[in-house]
């Protein structure tokens, strides 16, 4: 690309607003970076470093978020730590400097468990589904095929909670209240609109020749959905997955409101993450961390796509 | 993973032919391209009926009640368009619409602009723009309620590294930057986090506007000897106009429903100061329980945004059109 435009080119813009274009986003990246580098920090200080004034930036790492995050603590007299015998592994020493001993695990592994779950689940299932439809609507005429799809995507204009409010009605004559079901389902219907408008877009982009040219071989419809088209289609359907994967992942609204114990996930949980007198900020940023990391490595995995993903495949490139 | 299943799921495929009885075999590998348009699409209708459409027509019937889910056990009373008139008569309610276009105003103009003035920098192709684009992409993709919460700790007016950062330049002093304390930063202390994490959204369309634009246009304009600032207004604007368009309906959507960020930056407070309705709908729902009303509340809003986003998609057409 660079070649063809070579210096020559009147549409090259010139070195000097080159220089000034790079400077300015560099420093929009800088600033904005911030607050991210400022939760992985964070999670890496001890709690009174983390409170300091001004603001630390050079600091001995401590493990003590971690281990915070994943422990629940109670306080101890000295007396009582000093008779314990040696500390078992570095949380155990770093909870006694505090005067405390570990009490149990806390609940964050079951949450992100249940996070992992729900997301996982329910983007099997929309995807399952999604391409199916996907399938349905770009290649056979469809009575209403443009209204359905519009129905489709308009049950995501709702507001969450407008939604909740019947859900939360329907899933307590269920008995889907706070269960990992009932939220991979409605994660699903969410999900689903996504996927079928982004799969369809895939899907179209693969020649109908070459299922036709299965089928005068022999195959039947579903052969050669199965054996020509899912091959084809398997980045669309990575890429889709994988929005839908961040989505559920993310998801606050329903689950706050939806889940209280067994079932919630982890984004209602971590802003409820406390210590002794408030908020325990190491402790929520670990979690936070932890949380984040698997969203930036997908990031970055989708760059090409995702353009696509955000704006449900209206705008392609 | 994908060879061994793939095989595995073949042979169970041929064995079931074989094990089916010829007709029905025959009939399974000769469906008709009707039925199996109707067998794939029908399972998503049938989910999206059950769980969304179902539920919508129950809050409808809900809305006419007195119903509150607090006491099931309650006779319910038909209440007719009472809960409507309640909703549309309620000062509260009607605060909380504004709240919440003032917050969708602002951070969709906040957005656009940066965003636009990003994509449009990102597009004079530096040295390593590529790189630099992905790093500002991560913030979009991030969870916005467990970011918004972290941002609670940025914002602490004594220990936090917002209050730090603005003392320092501005020297203001911190006890003075109580940007969720105090009533009027408030909004503004949500729309930055919002403006911070989604001017990477509206940039990237933006950025699919701008390089949409054929290179040959601007060099006709070059052989014109027409301006770099009439360019600008002449071409690249109107040229991208589909593009943020399309950007402005997506984040408003987005903002009006606007729930998580809110709910745990500041929870509505101080006072009901950014209550957005979202927040007014929960509070209405799941705190006073008045299931009835807020059903007839979240109609209206499910209303506005559906009338509103479809007349702006009949703009946007128009747009696209020229």
């Amino acid at each position: 690309m660079s070649a063809a435009n070579s210096a020559h080119s009147v549409v090259e813009p010139g070195a000097a607003s080159k220089r000034i274009a790079a400077t300015l986003v560099i420093l929009y990246a800088v600033i904005t970076l911030v607050p991210l580098v400022w939760i992985f920090l964070t999670s890496i200080k001890s709690p009174p470093d983390s409170i300091s004034y001004p603001p630390k930036i050079l600091f001995t790492p401590s493990l003590e978020g971690y281990c915070n995050l994943f422990t629940t603590r109670t306080r101890q007299t000295p007396e009582y730590i000093a008779a314990l015998p040696e500390p078992d592994g570095i949380c155990d020493a770093v909870t006694r400097k505090r005067n405390m001993v570990i009490a149990g695990p806390s609940n964050f592994l079951p949450r992100f468990a249940n996070s992992l779950i729900i997301a996982f689940g329910s983007t099997f299932l929309a995807v399952g589904l999604g391409t199916l439809a996907a399938y349905g609507f770009s290649r056979f005429k469809v009575p209403l095929a443009d209204d359905l799809l519009f129905f489709i995507l308009s049950t995501r204009m709702m507001p969450p909670i407008a939604v909740a409010i019947p859900i939360y009605l329907m899933y307590r004559q269920l008995g889907l209240s706070d269960t990992a079901i009932g939220m991979m389902l409605l994660y699903t219907a969410v999900n689903v609109s996504l996927a079928v408008w982004l799969l369809k877009g895939f899907i179209d982009e693969i020649p109908r020749e070459y299922e036709e040219a299965a089928m005068i071989d022999g195959y039947s419809r579903l052969q050669a959905f199965r054996k020509v088209v899912l091959p084809q289609a398997t980045t669309g359907i990575a890429a889709t997955a994988i929005f839908c994967l961040i989505f559920a992942w993310n998801e606050y609204a329903f689950a706050s409101l939806l889940t209280s114990g067994s079932a919630q996930t982890a984004p209602p949980f971590i802003p409820t993450i406390i210590g002794e007198g408030g908020q325990d900020w190491p402790a929520v940023a670990a979690g936070t961390t932890i949380f984040l990391v698997p969203i930036l490595v997908f990031t970055i995995l989708l760059r090409k796509q995702l353009l696509r993903g955000i704006t449900f495949g209206a705008v392609r490139k | 993973m994908t060879t061994s299943d793939h095989t595995y799921a073949d042979k169970a495929a041929e064995a079931a032919v074989r094990a089916t009885p010829e007709p029905v075999a025959r009939r399974l590998r000769s469906l008709s391209d009707k039925a199996i348009a109707w067998l794939f699409i029908a399972p998503t209708i049938v989910l999206l009926l059950a769980i969304n459409i179902f539920p919508l027509f129950w809050a409808v019937y809900l809305s006419f009640t007195n119903y509150r889910a607090n006491r099931p056990n309650a006779v319910v009373q038909n209440v007719g368009l009472g809960n409507y008139s309640r909703v549309l008569n309620d000062p509260d309610i009607w605060a909380s619409m504004q709240t919440t276009a003032h917050f969708v105003f602002w951070t969709i103009l906040l957005q656009t602009v940066i965003g636009f003035g990003l994509a449009y920098l990102i597009d004079r192709k530096f040295r390593g723009h590529a790189f630099w684009t992905t790093l500002i992409l991560i913030p979009m993709m991030l969870s916005p309620a467990v970011v918004g919460n972290f941002w609670r700790f940025l914002y602490e007016p004594q220990i936090g590294l917002f209050a730090y950062a603005v003392s320092f330049l501005t020297g203001i002093p911190t006890s003075e930057i109580q940007m969720l304390g105090n009533v009027h930063l408030a909004p503004w202390a949500i729309i930055i986090v919002d403006t911070w994490m989604w001017t990477p959204y509206v940039m990237l369309i933006c950025l699919a506007g701008l390089r949409s634009i054929p290179d040959y246009i601007y060099e006709a304009a070059e052989v014109d000897r027409a301006s770099n600032w009439r360019q600008f207004w002449s071409i690249t604007v109107p040229m991208a106009l589909p593009f943020i368009m399309l950007a402005v309906l997506f984040r408003g959507i987005e903002n009006f429903k606007m729930f998580d960020m809110v709910n745990l930056l500041t929870g509505g407070g101080p006072g009901s100061t950014t209550e957005v309705a979202s927040i007014a709908l929960k509070r209405d729902a799941f705190e006073a329980w008045a299931t009835g009303r807020s059903s007839a509340f979240a109609i209206v809003l499910f209303v506005a945004v559906f009338g509103l986003a479809n007349i702006y998609v009949k703009a946007l057409n128009r747009v696209k059109q020229r």
